[in-house]
């Protein structure tokens, strides 16, 4: 199949034709359609290379009433993705070879993105053994990013032991900061708002205590370790610390956490509960500036899908967890392009570029030059929308962006030259 | 007032409302025979989540005293215990007709959703969530003291102990600064709020230098589990240094009358003879928490005309 895609500026910049064949980008300029292409007209669109997600949750095997890899890379390539992490809190858990190999087999199958599965890093998520991660990284997966998300690896003799085994092949540990013994019971960010609300509280030094300690001891043991959808504006201070020390050390925020704040709380509404929770508006702007300087390396979605019923509740027995992949661009025009924090090349580098560099995938994040994969996605900048829930894809519902307007839409998205999502072609 | 939800939901007036609303409760109620036709053909029901004897009673006779249906719901088993969800158990009463719901819920907000989800159009009554807030215990509270103390504004409360996990110490505050009343909470820091100091009072660790000036003291209920926790190391050390004893009684101006909302950890947050002293108003609660309950149904369900019409 042969592709032109007719006057897109390119991350913002430059028009040009680019010519989409047999999955590489073959040409580039000012360019007629050869016999058979079809023709996208791209005029007054950008082309970013294809988003890469850090943090979806796929839900399968074992929760396929919430999300299959089927609906939730369909909802991914509807967001502009063409390649997603999967994390590993299935059930079964992702923890050894059989499971992760399922998982990326079902997403070669679905081939609306590539799904590349994250490994748990414990055995059963139960933080005190560690998973065969060797046969992870060493199956038809290839798995590189482990993680035990949902749970912290709170063991700091474990989380040492793990990230000097994934050296070996050239893994990361991406850890879900959270010390357990400060969040027992935790409903929301801890501050004035959750005393007056009567919510238990999840306190910053949470999040931060286990970040100033994983920072130190992959400092120690000089391996890779990415934080999770980092929420407060003291773990930005501490991963910029560690970024000035040279540390090996990449960060992720989330769409929710540059855009929403631990208000919402007060509607005792749970589509508004996740974890970490959403946090003051000092800490969003803290999260966008650093996202802004390059100290947050990615935009990364923690899409959570859950079934009517876990959100349907009081807020206490109520899942944590929002959809993402299909607004996370959207969000991050509206916080970060449209104040003038971001220009679109550097979306392109927070949520193509640089995931696809942690997650080691040499074939996303790529330059959209002549003979590089005709991997990209095509935005329009100028629409608008009302985000209605029930648009998505994805099997789930718990979207915290329900009846707000919403700045640009993805028109297409291409996986190596094959049109993944958009009308034609 | 659609719902009684939290203090927040009243504004200065609509409280005194209520407060002079259970005054003319009382009035009406005591004679013999205690029943007003008020509320005929209404139907209350207590659904209660969480043990509470006390309260439900509270409630179904103050319902029982205006004439209306009572139906005792008690959802046992939460959605968190695999039980029937809040939301089906909801709808379940809607379709019964319930015309106003008294809920009692161990999550805080619980009562909120029932009022906003748009599962019910019942009128909603919060009979005390999570640790959130308890607004007819702060009404019966308030009320009590305005029968001692007269008018509050001006007047010294202080409340002890557990505010942190207490939703009666957060509607109480709320309240008694609404009308006026310059309110001092006091416990160890650990069983203060993070936030506490931007609520609307004063905060102490030490309670004798809040006695002297006190009008009334309500004491919290604090649960001996919260030991374990590390809230406080000893029973006994916490008595020692926040719990109400006669020695300490005698600190108290001679006006000064002493709360407790119940139930009693006696020889921990008080002794047996400050609770069963001629200060202790603690029994009269009980009474007034009735006529309060009253009113608050009467002005959700029968009482003003508005309320009828935008049903």
């Amino acid at each position: 199949m042969t592709v032109l895609v007719r006057g897109a500026s390119l991350l913002g910049g430059p028009r040009a034709d680019l010519l989409l064949d047999r999955g590489v980008i073959t040409e580039l300029g000012h360019l007629s359609a050869p016999a058979g292409a079809a023709v996208v007209d791209a005029d007054g669109l950008l082309a970013l290379p294809g988003l890469v997600d850090l943090h979806t949750h796929l839900r399968e095997p074992g929760r396929e009433d919430a999300e299959t890899v089927e609906s939730g890379t369909a909802a991914a390539a509807a967001g502009g993705f063409t390649a997603v992490h999967a994390m590993a809190n299935t059930e079964p858990v992702a923890d050894t070879a059989g499971v992760v190999e399922q998982v990326w087999r079902l997403g070669r199958d679905a081939g609306h993105c590539d799904v590349h599965p994250v490994g748990a890093v414990t055995v059963g998520l139960a933080g005190r053994q560690l998973a065969e991660l060797g046969a992870m990284a060493e199956s038809a997966a290839r798995v590189r990013v482990f993680s035990d998300d949902g749970h912290c690896v709170s063991d700091a003799a474990l989380m040492r032991r793990a990230l000097e085994y994934v050296k070996a092949f050239d893994g990361v540990v991406a850890q879900h900061a959270q010390e357990p013994a400060l969040t027992a019971g935790a409903q929301m960010n801890e501050g004035e708002l959750s005393g007056r609300l009567g919510l238990a509280g999840w306190p910053a030094v949470a999040e931060e205590a286990i970040i100033a300690r994983d920072i130190l001891l992959a400092a120690h043991v000089s391996s890779r370790v990415h934080i999770c959808h980092v929420s407060t504006a003291g773990a930005v201070d501490l991963v910029r610390w560690a970024k000035a020390k040279g540390w090996p050390v990449t960060a992720e925020a989330t769409p929710h956490h540059l855009m929403l704040t631990e208000d919402l709380a007060a509607t005792y509404d749970p589509v508004y509960k996740v974890n970490p929770p959403l946090r003051s508006a000092e800490d969003v702007a803290a999260l966008q500036e650093g996202l802004a300087d390059g100290t947050i390396d990615v935009v990364a979605t923690d899409h959570a899908p859950h079934p009517r019923e876990a959100k349907d509740c009081e807020w206490a027995s109520a899942a944590f967890g929002m959809l993402g992949l299909e607004t996370a661009l959207a969000v991050v025009q509206h916080t970060m392009v449209e104040p003038g924090k971001l220009d679109w090349a550097g979306v392109a580098d927070r949520m193509s570029v640089r995931p696809a560099r942690i997650g080691r995938l040499p074939d996303h994040g790529r330059p959209l030059e002549v003979g590089e994969p005709a991997t990209l996605t095509l935005v329009d900048p100028t629409a608008r929308r009302t985000v209605q829930a029930a648009d998505s894809l994805s099997r789930s519902r718990n979207i915290p962006y329900a009846g707000l307007s919403l700045p640009g839409a993805v028109v297409a998205t291409f996986l190596r030259g094959r049109r993944t999502f958009g009308g034609r072609a | 007032m659609q719902h009684l939800l939290t203090i927040a939901d009243l504004d200065r007036e609509e409280a005194v409302r209520i407060l002079d609303t259970a005054e003319e409760m009382a009035r009406l109620t005591d004679r013999a025979i205690k029943k007003l036709p008020t509320l005929r053909g209404r139907t209350v029901v207590n659904l209660f989540f969480e043990d509470s004897t006390r309260t439900r009673t509270s409630f179904e006779l103050a319902a029982k005293r205006l004439s209306a249906d009572v139906i005792n719901f008690s959802a046992k088993g939460s959605s968190v215990s695999k039980g029937e969800s809040l939301k089906d158990t909801a709808l379940t009463l809607e379709a019964m007709g319930a015309d106003a719901i008294v809920v009692r819920h161990s999550a805080s907000g619980a009562p909120h959703r029932l009022a906003h989800a748009g599962w019910v159009s019942a009128r909603i009554v919060n009979a005390g969530d999570g640790t959130h807030a308890h607004p007819t215990q702060a009404l019966l509270d308030a009320f009590t003291m305005r029968r001692h103390l007269g008018d509050l504004a001006g007047r010294r409360v202080v409340i002890v102990g557990d505010v942190l996990h207490s939703r009666v110490a957060r509607s109480n505050v709320e309240l008694l600064s609404l009308l006026g009343a310059q309110v001092t909470l006091v416990g160890p820091p650990t069983l203060l709020p993070v936030g506490v100091e931007s609520w609307p009072c004063q905060v102490s660790y030490e309670l004798d230098p809040a006695l002297a000036k006190a009008d009334a003291v309500t004491m919290l209920r604090v649960q001996h589990e919260r030991m374990a926790a590390s809230f406080f190391p000893s029973a006994r050390e916490y008595a020692r240094r926040y719990g109400l004893d006669s020695g300490r009684l005698r600190l108290l101006p001679d006006h000064a009358i002493v709360l407790h909302p119940g139930p009693m950890n006696r020889g921990m947050e008080i002794t047996a003879d400050v609770a069963d002293s001629d200060r202790s108003v603690i029994v009269e609660q009980v009474g007034n928490g009735v006529l309060v309950r009253m009113a608050v149904l009467y002005l959700l369900l029968g009482g003003s005309g508005a309320a009828e019409e935008d049903r």
